[in-house]
């Protein structure tokens, strides 16, 4: 019987527990100083105590990790809802139709399990309705339901922003480990609905930019200054201190072969442009 | 625990560390029959003691074990990809447009920046350059490269997806994020360039709104047919 075995096995699945731990060092320290000291019998009890106090707040946090996730998801909900609804938005009878419809479903589906996961992790969900969000952004995109391009290009900034929101996260999430599974599964959904927007926007009705590709090159590569903030950061070309075009590719596929993260302040207050 | 008698020897032995109490065997199957919970870490904390698990294959590249495992497990997808779209690019499908070359070769371009990425970030654990076998791959067709393409991005995104809860590095958890999303957004093109639309449809995105996620075994089971070179998977994280 070893504890640092155990430990390690708990960090299989668990990233996190040292972690954890290592903010109470005064539990781990009184745990050690009691294992040199009590008998092993009672050992099982002071570890289920030391547990408890590592995890004690894990679920709070990813509560609210859920909960950051379920505002982006209603953020991009209520947007493709009300756009497939505004009439002559989208181009009737295209294939736009449909793939405005399935983007939306998926959020719609995001927002369900995530509901769902809080509650029954004993959190509260926050609520959304479409009278809280302002899709103008406070009168930047005034013709965002009724202009195709700009409703086409304000979907590509919520998409990529969703890309990196969960990104920033995951870190958050190694404590539960089907929960961060689950948000890697909805965040990989997010990059695929990323690449057909920016596929849409390069044909001609969605506004011709054809210069877009499915994966973001360099930093802000939308064409639309006023959402520079969803993509700082993405020129970045070093991953953990390997300086990527030094690997033998050009600098813009250096940028386009990995997707940065944001951090949640970063993200709230791009949300919050669209947030009453 | 096979060797049960052996593990406990060999437990009584590293009992000298932490729990300076000497655990006799009596205490020990006391111990072990406090509960369930008690069970499930008492195998935990014996599981090493004795070596022998994983599978071993005789001759075959070991992915190695725990986040190295994870990120030579990478590598190796990368390496497949990466050759995959080399070939592709280097003798283009007979009647390829200009605009579906230069999205493959952008594509090429990624996956060879994340295998050689891996490559220099594993150093000295890197596994070898792998084998690979596209035999059943026809480079002058565009259907054949397509879905090959299709079944490659599909694959790599359900893989990271199930191997990001067996890293344990929270700075390789994020770089395998950055990663996934530039794979998730091929296999949407890919998609696309096969049937406009299905860059996210049923078949890979469940009524939840999830895409698929792998474990590691199920993914080099379906990759299997593409690589010559063997891999011992049975060292990594589960």
């Amino acid at each position: 019987m070893n504890i640092i075995n155990i430990l390690d096995e708990i960090e299989k699945v668990d990233g996190e527990i040292y972690e954890r731990i290592n903010p109470r060092r005064a539990a781990m320290k009184q745990f050690y100083n009691l294992g040199s000291k009590m008998a092993v019998a009672a050992v099982p009890l002071a570890l289920g105590s030391m547990f408890k106090k590592a995890y004690g707040q894990t679920s709070s946090s990813v509560i609210e990790v859920l909960n950051f996730a379920l505002t982006l998801e209603y953020l991009e909900y209520f947007f493709y809802q009300q756009g497939s609804a505004a009439p002559g938005l989208i181009p009737a009878g295209t294939p736009a139709v449909a793939a405005i419809n399935t983007i939306r479903d998926h959020e719609l589906a995001h927002v369900n399990l995530l509901r769902t996961a809080i509650t029954s992790s004993g959190g509260t969900p926050v609520t959304f309705t479409a009278a809280n969000f302002d899709y103008t952004a406070k009168g930047t995109f005034p013709t965002v339901f009724t202009n195709y391009p700009i409703f086409l290009a304000v979907a590509q900034a919520f998409e990529d922003t969703g890309v990196r929101a969960y990104k920033g996260q995951a870190p958050a999430l190694m404590g539960s480990p089907s929960v961060l599974q689950t948000a890697l599964q909805i965040h990989s959904v997010e990059a695929r609905h990323a690449s057909h927007i920016r596929q849409m926007r390069k044909a001609p009705a969605g506004g011709g930019v054809t210069a877009l590709k499915p994966w973001i090159t360099g930093a802000n590569d939308s064409g639309v200054p006023q959402v520079d903030a969803v993509y700082k950061g993405e020129d970045n070309v070093v991953q953990a201190g390997v300086n990527i075009p030094s690997l033998g590719v050009s600098t813009a596929a250096a940028t386009e072969s990995f997707d940065e993260f944001l951090v949640k302040a970063d993200v709230l207050a791009i949300a919050s442009l669209f947030i009453r | 625990m096979k060797n049960f008698q052996q593990e406990d020897q060999d437990l009584l032995h590293k009992e000298s560390g932490i729990l300076t109490a000497p655990l006799q065997r009596r205490s020990f199957l006391q111990f072990a029959g406090a509960g369930a919970a008690g069970i499930a870490l008492m195998a935990a904390g014996c599981k090493k003691d004795d070596g022998s698990e994983g599978l071993r294959l005789s001759g075959a590249v070991d992915l190695g074990s725990g986040d190295v495992g994870i990120l030579n497990y990478a590598y190796a997808l990368e390496q497949l990809e990466a050759a995959f779209y080399d070939a592709v690019v280097k003798t283009p499908y007979s009647g390829i447009s200009a605009t579906e070359l230069a999205l493959l070769t952008d594509i090429r371009d990624h996956e060879l920046a994340h295998r050689e990425f891996f490559k220099k970030a594993l150093a000295g654990n890197a596994i070898v350059g792998l084998e690979v076998n596209f035999s059943a791959i026809n480079f002058t067709q565009r259907a054949s490269v397509l879905a090959t393409a299709k079944a490659f991005e599909d694959l790599g995104v359900s893989a990271y997806n199930g191997a990001g809860k067996l890293i344990k590095s929270a700075d390789y958890l994020v770089l395998a994020g950055k990663i996934v999303s530039v794979e998730a957004r091929h296999a949407a093109l890919i998609r696309d360039l096969i049937e406009n639309g299905t860059f996210a449809n049923s078949e890979v995105v469940d009524a939840n709104g999830l895409d698929k996620a792998r474990t590691p075994s199920e993914v080099l089971t379906i990759a299997a047919p593409f690589i010559k070179t063997k891999i011992n998977a049975g060292n990594l994280p589960s």
